[in-house]
């Protein structure tokens, strides 16, 4: 299944749900998309729900990686929430669980932005 | 898998790319790997199908991706060749180096090599071929590798 998201805001934070899968193509394209829409929209402050992501190859690490790079050069915050194990442990051997600030409980991811 | 060892070409497209990993998956699975290898297999043949649609063939409607599946009795190997100019593995840089962590791509290899058991990777003028190795009782450590 490509990935497909939706939107909510919660005390100034744009909580993006996902699921799916975030692969080369129309996946990468669906996220890009989205975090280029939010921007425009002066949405940073954005909260990348993970929870229904159950696959992601090298090119949906590279477009997290371009999201996060992206918001964070234009003074905003990126963070992950609700990883499955596939995901994590993909981010763990790419060294990129240090990188993104990684959340479990949405509620003190919410408050964790500045 | 009917008979040990079986090959077919296919376009340079993405649809290629998800037709290898499906049939990676499945014949992952019809050879015994738990769920956790059938993945990884299908992945490593995922981005090694992805390298010879984007970077070996970019999407060259003339060129072809040949993918082979081989049942030994020690490995499932699968080959992806691509008719490009040839990838030199030496020429890969590390994507867990600090200055590459943030780079939005070159992790494609290094997953492969994290997944499989054992990864050859054979470029020439004429394309590059890439072997991929998984023990069928998956005891040795993965790792290796043997580029050339």
């Amino acid at each position: 299944m490509n990935l497909k998201t939706s939107t909510r805001q919660i005390d100034g934070v744009t909580i993006v749900d996902c699921s799916g899968r975030i692969t080369l193509g129309e996946g990468s394209v669906v996220m890009r998309d989205v975090v280029k829409d939010l921007l425009g929209k002066g949405q940073k402050k954005i909260l990348l729900n993970l929870g229904d992501v159950n696959y992601i190859d090298s090119s949906g690490i590279g477009e997290l990686v371009a999201a996060f790079t992206t918001v964070r050069n234009q003074g905003g915050e990126l963070k992950l929430l609700n990883l499955t194990k596939k995901v994590h442990d993909l981010l763990q051997i790419t060294k990129l669980y240090t990188v993104f600030d990684v959340k479990d409980d949405e509620t003190s991811a919410v408050k964790a932005f500045r | 898998m009917s008979g040990d060892r079986f090959s077919y070409k296919l376009d340079s497209t993405l649809e290629t790319v998800d037709n290898a990993e499906q049939t990676a998956s499945r014949i992952a699975s019809e050879s015994g790997f738990d769920e956790d290898e059938v993945m990884q297999i299908a992945m490593a043949v995922r981005e090694a199908a992805v390298n010879a649609v984007l970077h070996g063939n970019a999407y060259d409607p003339e060129k072809k991706i040949e993918l082979e599946f081989e049942r030994t009795a020690d490995d499932l190997v699968i080959t992806i060749r691509d008719q490009g100019k040839g990838m030199d593995p030496a020429n890969i840089p590390d994507p867990l180096s600090p200055e590459n962590l943030l780079k939005t791509s070159g992790r494609g290899i290094f997953l492969i090599r994290s997944f499989m058991d054992d990864v050859q990777i054979n470029p020439s003028q004429t394309g590059t071929e890439i072997k991929l190795f998984k023990h069928v009782h998956g005891t040795a450590e993965g790792g290796k590798e043997a580029s050339q």
